[in-house]
C-alpha cells in the first residue's frame, strides 16, 4: 500500500504550487488546483480505507501496516526519529474523516471566499493544513506526530489570522497559537520523558505489549508518581490544548475570527479532535500502565463538556455557540475514552469516542458550513440580526435542521447512535457521571435548538437586502455532508474501530436510549416554546438566574483570570524585574562601555589638532625625554 | 702610497678639531628646530628642515672622517641624504604651491583645515 504516500504528496504539492505562484495564478486556477489535489487525495483515501479494511485480518484482529518508513534523524545510538506512514483502524478512519470534510470545505470555499483578496493564499494554507493533518494521523512515531502537530498549529494560526487587517483576527490568531503552544510545551516534555525512559519514539514498539520497556519508567518515581504517569499526563496536556479542554479552551471561541469554512474544517471537525486522536493512539499505554491518568482525562472531559454547554446556552454570536458546542462535544469524546477499558464490552467507550469523533466531524462541519451560508446571506454573526430565514434559504434550513437533530441525539440521526454509545459506556463506569453527562446532553439539545429557532423561526427581521440561498458550490457540500449525518449511525462502527481491534457488535442499551431521547426532546420542546414564536432573546432570564446568566455570558471569566495571571502577575511582577535587569545591567554595561570610550576619545582629541608645529613640539620633547632617560638611567 | 684618502686624513686631522665641526652642526640643527617651530610660513619651515638635514650631513661626514678614515660609508650617506632632501623639497614645494593657490598665502595654520 505504498500509494498512501501520495495521500500526503497531493496536498503538499498543491501547497507548494499555490504558495510559490500565488501572484501569477488567477482565483479560478488556484481554486481548481487546490480542490483538484484534494479530490485526488480524497479518492485515494477512500480507496486506502477500502483496501485496508478488506485486507484479511490476522486471527480476527486488524493489523498495523507500515507501508513506508525511513529513519530521518539519529539521536544517540538507540534513539532515532523516523518518517513514515502507519495504517491502523483509527488512522484509516481519520483519513476518511479529514479528506471528506476537507474536500467539502474546499468546494464550499469556492463560493464562500469568491472574490476575496488573498484567495490563492487561502487555498495554499488550506492545502498546508490538510497535509499536516494527514501527516499527523499517519505518523509512525510520536516525534513525527509532534512535528505535524506543530505544523497543524501553525496552519491554524495562519488561517485564523487570514483577515490580517482586522485587529481582532490578528489577536485571535496569536491567542490560539500561544495557548496551544503553551500546551505543546508540556507535550514535548512528555515525549522527552517517555522516550528517555523507554528509548523509543516508535508507536509499534510502545504498543507491542512488551512490558519490559516500561520497567524503567515505572520504577522511577518523581513527586509521588512514576515517570510514566508524568509522561502520559504531560502528553495529555498537549492534547488538551489542541482539543480545547478546560482550562485551555480559551483560544477556540476566539478562533472563530477566521473565515467560516476554516472554522468548519480546523476548529470543529479535524484539528481540535487531534487530542482525542492522540489519547486514542496511546490508549494501550494509558489503560495498561497509567489508569489514574485515564481517570483524570474522564473528569476533565466531563467538566469541560458541561461547562462549555452552559456557556453555549447564552452566547449570541452563532459561531461562538458552535465553538462552545465543539468544546462540549470533545469533552464527551474524552470522557468516553477515559472510562474505557481494553477488552470486549468494557472497551465500548473507546469505540464510542471514535464513533462520536466521526459523526461529530460530519454534523459539526455541516453546522459550521450552514452557519457560513447564513452569515454569507445576512452579513452578520449575531443571532439578534436573524430570524425567519427558513423561507429564504430552504436548503440551508433543511441541512442545518438535520445537523441539529443529529447533535441533539434524536434517532435515527448519526449523533444519536454515537452519543448513546458514549452514555452507555459512562453509565457502565459510574452512574453519577452518567447522569451528569445526560444533563450535558440535554443542554446540548437546548442550545442547538435555541440557535435553530432563533435563526430560522422567531420574529421576522427586517434585512437590509433580502437574504437569498447560497450558490451551488456552497449548497452542494451541505447536502453532501447531510448524507453521513443522516445515515452515519447505521455504519457498524464496532466492526472497524475497537480498543482491541477485534470485531465488536453494538448492542443497544434501551433504558439509556429512552432516557437520553426523552431528555433531548424535552430540551427541544422548551427551546421551541421559548424561541420559536415569542422571539425571547438572550437578554431575558428569570431573575434568580440573572447573575449566573451574566457569568455564563462572560464565559465564567476564565479569560479574565488568564489576563490577570499574565498581565498582572507575569508582566507586572516577574517580567518587570527581568526588564529592570535587562535595562540596567545588560544594557547598562554596554552603554557604560560606550560612554567611557566616548569620554576618553573626547579627552584625547586635543592631541589631534592638525597643527604641525604643535606635533613637532611634542615630538621634540618626546625625543629629548627618551634621550634623557637613556642618558641618566 | 699617497692615495686620495690618505691625503684627506692627514691634512684634515691636524687643521680643525672635531668639536668645531660639532659646534657648527649643533648650531645649524637648533637653528633649524627653532625655525621649524616658530615660523608660520611653510616655505620658511621647509628651509628649516633643510638646515636640520644639513646638520645631520655634517655629522655623517665628520664622524666618518674621524672614526673610519679608510672607509666612505658616511660620505655616501651624506650624498644620499642630499638626494632625498632634493626630492622631498620638490614634493613639498608642489604642496606649498597648491596651498598658496587655495588659500592665497602659505600659512601653516591653513593646513589645520585638512584634518578629518
Amino acid at each position: 500500500m505504498e500509494y498512501t504516500l501520495l495521500i500526503l504528496l497531493f496536498p503538499l504539492t498543491s501547497f507548494i504550487v499555490l504558495g510559490l505562484f500565488s501572484n501569477r495564478l488567477s482565483h479560478k486556477a488556484a481554486g481548481i488546483i487546490g480542490t483538484g489535489a484534494l479530490l485526488a487525495m480524497t479518492l485515494l483515501s477512500f480507496y486506502a480505507a477500502w483496501d485496508y479494511f478488506t485486507t484479511p485480518k490476522a486471527e480476527g484482529f486488524y493489523q498495523t501496516l507500515i507501508p513506508f518508513n525511513t529513519p530521518w534523524l539519529h539521536m544517540g545510538s538507540h534513539l532515532h526519529i523516523d518518517m513514515g506512514i502507519l495504517l491502523d483502524p483509527i488512522s484509516v478512519m481519520m483519513l476518511v474523516v479529514i479528506s471528506t470534510v476537507s474536500l467539502m470545505v474546499h468546494i464550499y470555499s469556492l463560493g464562500y471566499m469568491k472574490g476575496e483578496k488573498g484567495f490563492q493564499r487561502y487555498y495554499g494554507f488550506l492545502s498546508l493544513f490538510t497535509f499536516s493533518m494527514m501527516g499527523l494521523v499517519l505518523s509512525t512515531n510520536i516525534f513525527q506526530m509532534y512535528i505535524f502537530w506543530e505544523l497543524v498549529g501553525v496552519s491554524s494560526y495562519l488561517l485564523i489570522g487570514f483577515y490580517y487587517t482586522r485587529p481582532e483576527a490578528v489577536a485571535a490568531s496569536k491567542k490560539a497559537f500561544i495557548v496551544t503552544r503553551f500546551a505543546d510545551m508540556f507535550f514535548l516534555i512528555g515525549i522527552l520523558v517517555l522516550s528517555y525512559y523507554t528509548q523509543t519514539f516508535d508507536f509499534g514498539t510502545l504498543m507491542s505489549g512488551n512490558e519490559t520497556i516500561f520497567q524503567h519508567a515505572l520504577s522511577t518515581r518523581f513527586l509521588g508518581a512514576s515517570a510514566l504517569v508524568w509522561a502520559m499526563a504531560l502528553i495529555f496536556i498537549g492534547g488538551a490544548g489542541k482539543s480545547a479542554l478546560f482550562p485551555l479552551h480559551i483560544w477556540l471561541p476566539d478562533a472563530m475570527e477566521g473565515p467560516t469554512p476554516v472554522s468548519a474544517l480546523i476548529h470543529a471537525a479535524t484539528m481540535v479532535v487531534a487530542g482525542v486522536y492522540l489519547v486514542a493512539r496511546l490508549f494501550p499505554i494509558y489503560v495498561a500502565f497509567t489508569p489514574e491518568v485515564l481517570e483524570g482525562i474522564a473528569w476533565v472531559g466531563a467538566f469541560t463538556s458541561m461547562f462549555a454547554a452552559v456557556i453555549a446556552i447564552v452566547q449570541t454570536d452563532i459561531k461562538r455557540v458552535l465553538a462552545f458546542s465543539t468544546i462540549s462535544q470533545i469533552g464527551f469524546m474524552m470522557v468516553a475514552l477515559g472510562v474505557s477499558k481494553l477488552e470486549g464490552h468494557e472497551g465500548l467507550g473507546y469505540m464510542a469516542s471514535l464513533f462520536h469523533l466521526f459523526t461529530h466531524a460530519m454534523f459539526k462541519a455541516l453546522l459550521f458550513l450552514g452557519a457560513g451560508s447564513i452569515i454569507h446571506a445576512v452579513h452578520s454573526n449575531e443571532m439578534e440580526r436573524m430570524g425567519g430565514l427558513r423561507t429564504y434559504m430552504p436548503v440551508t434550513h433543511l441541512t442545518f435542521l438535520v445537523a441539529c437533530l443529529s447533535i441533539a441525539g434524536i434517532p435515527p440521526f448519526s449523533g444519536f447512535f454515537s452519543k448513546d454509545e458514549i452514555l452507555a459506556a459512562i453509565y457502565g463506569y459510574h452512574t453519577g457521571l452518567g447522569i451528569w453527562m445526560t444533563v450535558a446532553a440535554g443542554f446540548t439539545a437546548f442550545y442547538i435548538f435555541r440557535l435553530y429557532f432563533s435563526i430560522f423561526w422567531g420574529k421576522q427581521t427586517q434585512y437590509a437586502h433580502t437574504p437569498h440561498e447560497s450558490p451551488r458550490s456552497m449548497t452542494f457540500p451541505l447536502i453532501f455532508l447531510a448524507i453521513p449525518t443522516l445515515l452515519g449511525g447505521f455504519i457498524p462502527f464496532g466492526h472497524f474501530v475497537t480498543a482491541n481491534r477485534s470485531v465488536y457488535t453494538i448492542h443497544p442499551d434501551w433504558p439509556i436510549m429512552f432516557i437520553s431521547v426523552l431528555v433531548s426532546l424535552t430540551a427541544i420542546f422548551i427551546a421551541r416554546k421559548m424561541y420559536q414564536y415569542a422571539g425571547t432573546k438572550t437578554g431575558e432570564a428569570s431573575s434568580g438566574l440573572k447573575g449566573f446568566q451574566k457569568a455564563a455570558y462572560h464565559r465564567f471569566y476564565v479569560d479574565e483570570v488568564y489576563l490577570f495571571i499574565t498581565k498582572k502577575i507575569l508582566f507586572n511582577g516577574i517580567a518587570r524585574a527581568f526588564a529592570w535587569f535587562d535595562h540596567h545591567v545588560v544594557d547598562g554595561s554596554i552603554n557604560g562601555l560606550a560612554s567611557v570610550t566616548d569620554w576618553v576619545s573626547i579627552k584625547i582629541r586635543g592631541f589631534q589638532s592638525g597643527e604641525i608645529q604643535w606635533y613637532a613640539y611634542i615630538f621634540l620633547f618626546g625625543t629629548l625625554l627618551i634621550t634623557a632617560l637613556f642618558l641618566f638611567m | 702610497m699617497n692615495t686620495m684618502g690618505d691625503f684627506w686624513v692627514v691634512n684634515a686631522g691636524a687643521a680643525v678639531p672635531v668639536v668645531a665641526y660639532q659646534l657648527v652642526s649643533l648650531i645649524l640643527f637648533f637653528a633649524g628646530i627653532y625655525g621649524f617651530l616658530t615660523r608660520r610660513n611653510i616655505m620658511m619651515m621647509l628651509i628649516s628642515v633643510e638646515l636640520i638635514l644639513n646638520a645631520a650631513d655634517i655629522n655623517f661626514a665628520v664622524f666618518n672622517r674621524y672614526l673610519y678614515p679608510g672607509q666612505m660609508d658616511g660620505m655616501f650617506f651624506a650624498l644620499f641624504t642630499i638626494a632625498i632632501a632634493a626630492c622631498e623639497t620638490a614634493v613639498a614645494i608642489a604642496i606649498i604651491i597648491n596651498v598658496y593657490r587655495n588659500f592665497g598665502n602659505a600659512d601653516v595654520d591653513n593646513l589645520k583645515k585638512m584634518k578629518g
